[in-house]
Parts: structure tokens; C-alpha cells; sequence
């Protein structure tokens, strides 16, 4: 019995501290939140290190996307690299939960901290490749996925990937 | 039967069968590479590892090869022991070692037998910390991509490349660590069979080139079983769609056709769907000859009234469907329609049909060749007529091998050691045609002959077999009949094969005649026809022997009996000379052509109908076994664009004709012309009709894994319309519905979980390598014919002379490719670079006569064509062979005798730096390869001995 009239008051005062607490809520749009980084708003496509595009078309974050919102379709540039001819997002039906940037084995398409994405028109939430590229790397600065991969595009050979071998030469007679 | 034990459960399992085999059968999951259930076990990958203990008292138990164990009473094994599965992940771990980190951007990603067996044993980490090898990647043509750092050495691609196809330009280079799978030099994969590789491949190495460059992956493929349209063979395919695009060509299972391996033709020839002439809307065509658009409604107005002013006749499609051409039939009258073929060939298929069905012989099916054990072709060409059958043939020499192993007590699946005893042995194989042949390096004897030579010998070995007296004791060809007739007389299941493919009805029927003397002496003879189209044989079926063919429609057109013309999916000028099509178009004041691709005849018609290709709409094609199977549309056609059945269908329904007033489905019209037709009355069992459910479900298109549903058309429409209904088959447009264990006819696509490779076919087949638990797809209309006993089916014709050419005359022979002669395959992408030019070949002495050389151009009859001239020494005397099909040789007629003389002006084609020579190198290479040992014999001819007689 004494127990539980000591949980009441006990519960009592705790709420009577929140009274002088300073409030989380802030007065948006005037006052902007802190986001973190990490935050998982409006998706971008980021372009690596040396300004060339991420996105290998590798369909990954299609099909781990559970609303089936991103569709792409993959074409070859002339330096043997893959990218996307285009790349479309339906925000309208995107419940941002980042599935597809865990997908994505090059960094190429990142979360971030922007949530501000209303329309009157449902049909200006459907990005295609243009308005999702940025011109930076996003969150991840130093990751180039054509320098760790044996493909050979223009200016990177076969052996001048990451923790690679020269090309073998076949015709020798070398032990 | 005998009963093995696995980790301690008790499994009944076929004795002699290898272990790896066995398991999978069982549904157990047991990784492998090197394996391949039509190519047999070699043991060289080391990954289906097992622990077998030698009693039940052996704890410890020794690490074995699954695939290289053969089954036995009693023995005891284990898949999940510590010591196999720890074995299992270390091969794998070293097979990874030097793997390139590439699978984002590699078009096997996703179906990579690699990726499924490294999930499946758990190997995860890297531990080794040395440098990866590399290899620098070899242009092998337009077709197959090389990536050659992705390679874990099984061995697969030269296995099957060399061992299985007979190819001999791909080879392991190099040893150890080093090993490169490869060509000599950079250049086109010769063999017509490389394309198997892209399946044979357990990683990236081999890709669909095509498809790597317009990729998506297998997940988001929408696929539907359907038919290679390619050649009369009727090969299984399953095609994918992304975007309303054709993506790929996979092969679709089929026990008794095609197997696991499709042609080139077949598996790269398809890219046409995607073609930029494609009709998309109807068109009427202005008097000053522009076109203008209409829709359907306006379309079907114009050919109702086309249909009611003045008579009508048809020409049907020997590449249509059963369904469309019965239509049409039945839209102008069976006395107006005509089969479509050219007026050359019509004969030469109905007889092909009229032989199959009056043979006492089998007709075998692709499985069946491969059990032959003497084969003898007739003029036929199969490699470039129906290549599959060549690659069943090259099996089917292999049967020796497989005896003199079952005499050793070998299994039949311990390939290395069969090949190792057999060496070159093998099955004879006597070959007689017009030129050489790509299978002429399989064959004991090969030999250049005249078409109606061809049709002497096989005549003269009938009456030898039948033990009738030889009319000509001094018959020239003596030495090869008898030889032939040993031949044959020694084997148990002798196979004939000849085909229209020489462009002479006396080759089929001697042939048939063969066959059947054959069966007379009581051996199971088998008799295999080629006619030149996927739905030849079944055209011949609808279509009585006395339809009109070209020329006689042209003449009661002339006479001013048909007011219009109206031509499914057949480009008539394919079917002959210009000025006779020319002739025979302009003999109607209106042509309606239903067509799916912009071509000469829809040029010229009054009325475009698009039509809607086999990609985009369904039907029934029956092979030349007389396999009746049906194909389903991948996507739904754009545009204006129908399926021709829906055409036809939809102006008869206006017409308010009384045959179709109780059709609404295209299943009523299969079952309308199975009650219309006799021959075809077995058509509507080539698949379950569109009530069909599979445990009460649908049978989806696309895997459940098919990604993007709310963006594809975002572009066009935010809301998502809803998914295209299939009221025509059981398959639908979705992912929903179960593609478990379906009916044969109704495989769409293969997966399993943890199979998502091609390797996942297993988990459909009753047993491993037979059967689909669904049954085997099509029907078959030609088991063997019905011989009347006592009565001679084929009517004297005489023995056709030997060729007898006046100076200065050449009897045009034709010469297939496989990449060309086809219509549609050849638009395809990647394969129409493989499309040469046209040319004539005549041998060296010939040549010399004409005063040319190799490359030199030269003009046939009065300026029928001017080609590039070849020499061929293995061309028949006084024959010159012409390229079939190909730009500038479409005026050229088979077995016309023409004048031959050197081209005025004519410009050698400069060769591409480079390529020709490795192309040249390899041709020699080959050749060489080929012949080595056995030249082919030109007999000479006895002069002046035969009377002139008629040779076309």
C-alpha cells in the first residue's frame, strides 16, 4: 500500500519537473531542427572523388526497396564504365528507409538530412536522374568503387585496381 | 535401387548413379561447379566434397568428390559433417581468391551460380592478403562478352566448347595459377554453338554481349515460355523483357528438344523485337504513296470493306501461326489461300509432310538423334538449316564411346575417362551434299554431290538394302553405296536426315524410300526431314496439296478473278524473284499485308496492318518432328499493334461470318482448327488452355523479386494503372501466382531458393537432367507414320541422271548460313554483324576457266545478280553454290542452270585491318581441323554416259 502511494507521488513529481525543462519542440519553420547526418530524408545520387558518377546501375537499391518506388535502367559509357541512363524515384510513394542506400555497394545513392518535399501535384514528387545527382561525394568522401573493381574502364587497366596483380601473360613459359 | 545413408537418414537412390547427381535429385543442397548434367563429371573444381565412412564403425570417414563417386549398396555419407563442409568453404575461399570484386557491374550478378554456391557454403572473409591475378579480356565477336578475371578455372566453357560442340577455337592457355580460357588470338567464336556459353558459365567470364550493354537483371526480367522462331527445330526459349524491350534469349528446358543448349541463331537472333522499323500503328497508303496513320477502329473499317468488294485472296506465313493462318483461311476460302511458301518450295515441304506420314520409320525427336548409331544426310546442310540437330548429331556419333565404356563398366557420366578410352572412335557419320559442311569434321565420309546425284545414291543404297538387282552393275557412286549399305546394315537405330534445304524433292523422297527399306530389313530406322521454317511443316498440315502456290494465285489474279490480296506476316520478296513478286502484287487492285516490321511487301501494300511478333502475342508452331507448341507474349504489344489472330479474328467477327461466331478466345480458335483440320487436330493439347491454374493460382511472368512497380511510369502518370490482364493464358503480368512445378509448356522462368542461376533447373526436373516434373513441353503429330503395307508410296520417277551441265552453264546450288538466310534473325543485333555479304562459290579449276580469283566479282545469268566470288574446292562439280538469303543473291533460284562470267567495275571489298586476318587465319585453322585425315571425295562424274535430262 505505502509502496504504491510512493510510486504515485513519485510519478507526480516527475512530471512537475518536466514543468521547467527546456522544450524540445522548436518553432519550424522559423527555428530549424538539428539534423544528424546520418538523418534519412530526400535521396541524392553523389558522384565519386573524381567527379565522375557513382551509380553503376547495378539495380541493388530497386530491388531492396520495399515500395518498388526506384527504377533505372543501365547503359555502358564509351570508358567501359556502367551508369544510369536514367533513374527515377517516385518520392510519393518512397517511405525513406534507407534500404537503398545499404543496398548500394558504391556509395552512390545516400540519404539526406532534407525532409522538406511537399507538392500540391503528386507528380512533382517523381525525381528522374537530374534532380537526384549532386555534384559532391555526400557523406562518404574517399570511396571510388572503379578503383577497388577489376572492371577496366578508360585510365584505370586491368591490374591497376586496388591489391591487384599485373595482367598474367599467358605466353610465357615461366614457371 | 539401393539405399544410401546421409548423415544418418536412410535415401533409395539409382546404384551407379554419382553421388552428386544423387543428392541433388534428393533435394539436398550440395555446391558443385565443374558438373554438368549433359556434359558429365569431370571432378575438377573440387566442390561438392563429402565425407563417406567406410562402414558403420568408421568415425573418422575420408573426404571424397560427390561428383566423381558412384553410388553403392549401403555406403555412408555425410554432406554436413564439420570436416566437408569446412573442405567446401576453403575451396571456395581459393576460388574467390582472385575474384575481382566486379559483381555490381557484371551481368551475371544476380545469377551467378559463383554467388549462389558462396552464400550456400558461408564463406564470407578474405583471409589471404597476396595481390589478385589478372587477365587482360579478348574480343571474341559481337555476341559474347570475354571478362576474363572473373574466371575460377572449371573448366565448364572448354568442356563444353571443344568436347561437347566440337569447337576448336577455344582453348585453356597457360598452367597453374595462370590458366586463361581463351582464343589463340582476338576474333569471332567460330563454333555456332558459343552462344552456350553465356549458360555454361558458372560466373561472368562468358556474357550476353547484347545484353550487357541495355543489362537488367534476372530478378527483373519478365519472362514467358516461348518458342525460337529461328528455324523449324522449335527449340525452348525463355525470353525476358524489361521496359518493353526484348533484354535476353535463355534456353527453356525441353527433354526431348533442345536439352540445355540453344544455337546462336536461336539464342541472339531474336533482337529484332526491339526493332526501330517495328509498325506501330495501320497505315493507308495515299495516292501519292505517303501513308497515313489510322487507329484500329478506322483500320478494321478498311478491311471489312477491302473484304467486301470483290473476292479475296490469301497468303498465308510459313513463320505465322497455326491460329492467324487458319483465320485467314477461313476469311478467303481455302481455294484462295495460299500456304505462302515460294512456288518452289511449296512442293518440296507438302512432299516432306506426305513422307513423314507414310513412313514405316520413327521420326525422331532431338533426344532420339542423339541415341542414333550410323546417321547418313542427305543434301542437308544442318548446321545452317536446323542447327540444333547438328549438335545432337555430334552427340550422337559419341554413342561408340559410350558403348566401349559400358563394355569397361564405366558409368556414362565419367566423361574424362569415356573420352580418354574412346579418342577419335566414333559412330559413322557419311555425309553427301552439295559443299562442305561444318560437321564435315565428325563425319567417316564426306562427299560432294550434285542435288539429284544425292538423291542417285540414297536411291541406289534403298534398292541395295531392299535386296533389289542393281539396274546399274556399273554405277560410278558404286564404291560409296556400298559403304553406305555396310553402314547402315551394322547399325541398330540408323538415322537418314535430308531435308528441302538442297531444293529438290528427289533427295526427300530418296530419303524416305532409305528409311523405309531400313524398317523393312527390321532395323528401328529413324527418318529426320528439314523443312526451311519455324511453322513449315505445320503450314503443309493446314493447307491441302493442291493450294494454290505464288504463280497460280498471280495467273487467276491476272484473269481478273481477285479484286484483293491480303498477306500475313510474309515478305513475298523473299519468296522469289523481284519482277515475279512485283508481277504478282500488282496483279490486285488492293494489298492488305498484317506484318510486324517495315519490309518490302508492306511498302507496296494498300492497307499496313502491325502485327504483333512472337514476343508480343501467342500461337502454335509445329516443328519439322511435327511438334505442335505454343509461345506467349513476354509483354503487351504497343502502340496499335495486335496480334495477327486478333486482326483476323476481329474483321471476321465484322464480316459476321458464321465460323467465328463462337469464337472469343484464341484457345477456340486452336480448338476450331483442331476440329477443322485433321492433320492438326492434336494442336490443342501443345499447352493447357487459358482455364489452366496451377494449385489454383496463375503462373507469374515476373519473379517476386521484380523491383520498380511505382516508378516505371511515373514518368508518364503518378498513378499507378493497374497491372495488364492476361485473358488469353494462364500466365499473368505480375509477380503474383506460383511458378512451381508447371506444366512444361508454361515455364516462364527457373529459380529456387538459394538456386538463383540457371543451375535452379534441377528443382523443376523429376530427376536431374530428364524431364520437367510438369511434363515435356508440345505435342507431337508425327510419331511415325502410317506405311499401307504392300503399296509403293513413292511413285517411279526414274534414277535422276548424273548432272550433265553444258559449257559455260553452272546449276545454282544453294548454300545456308546460319546467320543470314533467316529473315528475322538477321536484323538482330551483334548477330547481323555477323551477316557476310552474298557470294557465289565455285571450285578453283572453274574459277580459273572464268578467269577470276577469290573476291573478284562475278555475274550470274543475265545480270541476275553480281556477287563476290569464293573458291570452294569442295564445291560439286559444275555446281556453283550461292549464299541463300542474303542481300543481292535474292533473285538467285536453286537448281537454275546460269551462265557465270567476270564483273565489269567491281570493287573488291577492302578488309577491315586486322579482323579478316585473324577471321582468315581461323577459317584456315578450322578447316584444317576439320578435314584433318579425310578429305572430302568429289567423284567423277562418267562423261557422256547419261542422256541430257531436265535438272531443275
Amino acid at each position: 500500500m505505502l509502496k504504491a502511494l510512493a510510486s504515485q507521488f513519485r510519478t507526480l513529481w516527475t512530471i512537475l519537473q518536466h514543468s521547467f525543462t527546456k522544450a524540445e519542440t522548436v518553432q519550424y519553420p522559423e527555428q530549424q531542427p538539428y539534423l544528424a547526418p546520418r538523418y534519412r530524408g530526400r535521396i541524392v545520387l553523389t558522384k565519386d572523388p573524381d567527379g565522375e558518377e557513382r551509380c553503376v546501375a547495378c539495380n541493388l537499391c530497386a530491388v531492396a526497396c520495399p515500395v518498388d518506388c526506384i527504377a533505372l535502367q543501365q547503359g555502358v559509357k564509351e570508358d567501359g564504365r556502367w551508369y544510369p541512363e536514367f533513374f527515377r524515384i517516385n518520392f510519393s510513394r518512397c517511405i525513406l528507409c534507407g534500404m537503398c542506400e545499404e543496398a548500394c555497394p558504391t556509395y552512390a545513392i545516400q540519404l539526406t538530412p532534407d525532409f522538406e518535399m511537399c507538392e500540391y501535384d503528386r507528380k512533382n514528387m517523381v525525381y528522374e536522374k537530374e534532380h537526384l545527382q549532386i555534384e559532391g561525394t555526400g557523406k562518404y568522401h574517399d570511396y571510388n568503387f572503379y578503383r577497388v573493381s577489376g572492371l577496366a574502364i578508360t585510365g584505370k587497366d586491368k591490374g591497376q585496381a586496388q591489391n591487384e596483380a599485373e595482367p598474367v601473360d599467358v605466353k610465357s613459359l615461366l614457371p | 535401387m539401393a539405399t544410401i545413408h546421409i548423415d544418418g537418414r536412410a535415401y533409395e537412390a539409382e546404384a551407379g548413379e554419382n553421388l552428386l547427381q544423387t543428392c541433388l535429385n534428393l533435394g539436398l543442397d550440395l555446391p558443385y561447379f565443374c558438373w554438368h548434367p549433359a556434359m558429365g563429371s569431370i571432378g575438377a573444381c573440387r566442390q561438392c566434397a563429402v565425407v563417406q565412412f567406410q562402414n558403420a564403425e568408421d568415425q573418422r570417414g575420408r573426404i571424397v568428390m560427390g561428383c566423381m563417386t558412384p553410388v553403392t549398396e549401403g555406403a555412408i555419407f555425410s554432406l554436413a559433417g564439420d570436416k566437408a563442409q569446412q573442405f567446401r568453404q576453403n575451396i571456395v575461399e581459393s576460388l574467390m581468391l582472385n575474384h575481382p570484386h566486379d559483381c555490381p557491374v557484371c551481368a551475371e550478378g544476380g545469377e551467378c551460380h559463383l554467388q549462389d554456391m558462396t552464400v550456400m557454403v558461408g564463406h564470407r572473409d578474405r583471409h589471404y592478403r597476396g595481390r589478385k591475378n589478372t587477365h587482360r579480356n579478348q574480343y571474341l565477336g559481337p555476341l559474347i562478352n570475354h571478362e576474363m578475371n572473373r574466371c575460377i578455372t572449371c573448366y565448364r566453357c572448354t568442356r563444353y566448347y571443344n568436347d561437347y560442340a566440337g569447337g576448336t577455337d577455344l582453348a585453356a592457355l597457360a598452367s597453374r595459377d595462370h590458366v586463361y580460357f581463351g582464343r589463340h588470338q582476338e576474333g569471332v567464336l567460330q563454333s555456332e554453338f558459343a552462344g552456350n556459353l553465356v549458360e555454361v558459365c558458372p560466373t561472368g567470364v562468358f556474357t550476353d554481349k547484347v545484353l550487357v550493354h541495355d543489362y537488367t537483371r534476372k530478378w527483373d526480367l519478365q519472362s514467358a515460355p516461348s518458342v525460337c522462331v529461328g528455324c523449324a527445330v522449335g527449340c525452348n526459349t525463355m525470353p525476358g523483357e524489361r521496359y518493353g524491350k526484348l533484354k535476353r534469349v535463355h534456353n527453356r528446358f525441353n527433354a526431348e528438344v533442345n536439352g540445355y543448349f540453344l544455337c546462336d541463331r536461336g539464342r541472339f537472333g531474336a533482337g529484332f523485337v526491339n526493332s526501330k522499323k517495328n509498325l506501330l500503328y495501320p497505315g493507308l497508303r495515299q495516292p501519292e504513296g505517303t501513308y497515313d496513320a489510322l487507329d484500329h477502329h478506322q483500320a478494321l473499317l478498311h478491311m471489312q470493306q477491302a473484304c467486301t468488294t470483290g473476292k479475296v485472296a490469301g497468303i498465308g506465313s510459313p513463320r505465322a501461326s497455326v491460329e492467324a493462318n487458319f483465320l485467314l483461311r477461313s476469311l478467303v476460302g481455302a481455294e484462295n489461300f495460299s500456304p505462302g511458301f515460294s512456288a518452289h518450295e511449296q512442293p518440296l515441304v507438302m512432299e516432306v509432310l506426305q513422307l513423314q506420314q507414310h513412313t514405316a520409320a520413327v521420326i525422331p525427336d532431338i533426344a532420339t538423334i542423339e541415341s542414333a548409331d550410323a546417321v547418313l544426310i542427305l543434301g542437308e546442310d544442318v548446321t545452317n538449316t536446323a542447327p540444333r540437330i547438328a549438335l545432337a548429331l555430334r552427340q550422337s556419333v559419341r554413342n561408340k564411346a559410350l558403348a566401349m565404356a559400358a563394355d569397361m563398366g564405366l558409368q556414362p557420366w565419367q566423361d574424362a575417362a569415356i573420352r580418354n578410352l574412346a579418342q577419335d572412335q566414333r559412330n559413322p557419320l557419311y555425309i553427301a551434299s552439295v559443299a562442305d559442311t561444318p560437321l564435315d569434321d565428325v563425319a567417316e565420309v564426306a562427299i560432294s554431290l550434285a542435288p539429284n546425284e544425292i538423291a542417285r545414291l540414297g536411291n541406289a543404297v534403298a534398292r541395295n538394302i531392299a535386296g533389289e538387282v542393281n539396274e546399274l552393275p556399273d554405277e560410278p557412286l558404286r564404291p560409296q553405296v556400298e559403304a553406305i549399305v555396310t553402314m547402315l546394315m551394322s547399325a541398330q537405330r540408323p538415322l537418314i536426315i535430308s531435308g528441302t534445304g538442297c531444293g529438290t524433292g528427289t533427295v526427300t523422297a530418296a530419303a524416305a524410300q532409305l528409311a523405309n527399306a531400313l524398317c523393312a530389313e527390321g532395323k528401328r530406322a529413324m527418318l529426320c526431314l528439314v523443312v526451311p521454317e519455324a511453322n513449315s511443316l505445320g503450314q503443309a498440315m493446314l493447307c491441302d496439296a493442291d493450294a494454290p502456290d505464288l504463280d497460280q494465285l498471280q495467273h487467276r489474279a491476272t484473269s481478273g478473278e481477285f479484286e484483293t490480296l491480303m498477306v500475313l506476316e510474309n515478305d513475298l520478296y523473299r519468296r522469289g524473284p523481284r519482277f515475279q513478286i512485283d508481277a504478282l502484287l500488282a496483279a490486285f487492285n488492293q494489298v492488305l499485308v498484317l506484318d510486324g516490321m517495315d519490309n518490302p511487301t508492306t511498302s507496296l501494300a494498300t492497307l499496313a496492318l502491325p502485327a504483333a511478333n512472337f514476343a508480343e502475342s501467342e500461337g502454335t508452331i509445329v516443328s519439322l518432328e511435327g511438334r505442335a507448341q505454343r509461345y506467349y507474349p513476354l509483354f503487351k504489344p504497343p502502340a496499335e499493334r495486335r496480334p495477327s489472330w486478333v486482326w483476323l479474328l476481329a474483321c471476321l467477327k465484322e464480316l459476321t461470318h458464321k465460323d467465328v461466331e463462337a469464337l472469343h478466345h484464341f484457345d477456340d480458335i486452336t480448338r476450331a482448327c483442331a476440329n477443322a483440320i485433321p492433320a492438326l487436330s492434336g494442336i490443342t493439347a501443345a499447352a493447357p488452355d487459358h482455364h489452366f491454374r496451377n494449385l489454383g493460382q496463375k503462373i507469374p511472368r515476373q519473379t517476386h523479386r521484380n523491383s520498380g512497380r511505382t516508378a516505371i511510369g511515373a514518368n508518364v502518370s503518378v498513378h499507378e494503372p493497374k497491372q495488364a490482364v492476361d485473358e488469353e493464358s494462364p500466365l499473368a503480368y505480375s509477380m503474383e501466382g506460383l511458378n512451381r512445378a508447371p506444366p512444361g509448356a508454361l515455364l516462364p522462368f527457373v529459380w529456387a531458393p538459394g538456386w538463383n542461376s540457371n543451375q535452379s533447373l534441377h528443382r523443376f526436373q523429376g530427376e536431374v537432367g530428364g524431364p520437367l516434373k510438369g511434363g515435356t513441353a508440345g505435342v507431337r503429330m508425327l510419331l511415325s507414320g502410317t506405311p499401307s503395307p504392300g503399296v509403293s508410296n513413292y511413285p517411279e520417277k526414274g534414277e535422276p541422271p548424273f548432272l550433265d551441265m553444258p559449257q559455260g552453264l553452272w546449276l545454282l546450288v544453294p548454300r545456308q548460313q546460319i546467320f543470314g538466310s533467316e529473315e528475322l534473325s538477321a536484323l538482330s543485333p551483334g548477330l547481323c554483324e555477323l551477316v557476310e555479304d552474298a557470294y557465289i562459290e565455285i571450285c578453283a579449276a572453274d574459277a580459273k576457266s572464268l578467269g577470276v580469283s577469290a573476291g573478284d566479282g562475278i555475274v550470274v545469268g543475265d545480270s541476275l545478280a553480281t556477287l563476290e566470288v569464293r573458291i570452294n574446292d569442295d564445291v560439286a562439280q559444275s555446281c556453283a553454290g550461292f549464299s541463300v538469303g542474303l542481300k543481292g543473291a535474292e533473285n538467285l533460284e536453286a537448281l537454275h542452270a546460269v551462265s557465270l562470267r567476270p564483273a565489269d567495275n567491281w570493287r573488291r571489298r577492302a578488309p577491315t585491318p586486322g579482323s579478316e586476318e585473324v577471321i582468315g587465319s581461323d577459317r584456315a585453322l578450322n578447316s584444317e581441323a576439320r578435314t584433318r585425315g579425310r578429305a572430302r571425295q568429289r567423284p567423277a562424274r562418267p562423261q557422256g554416259t547419261v542422256p541430257e535430262g531436265p535438272h531443275v
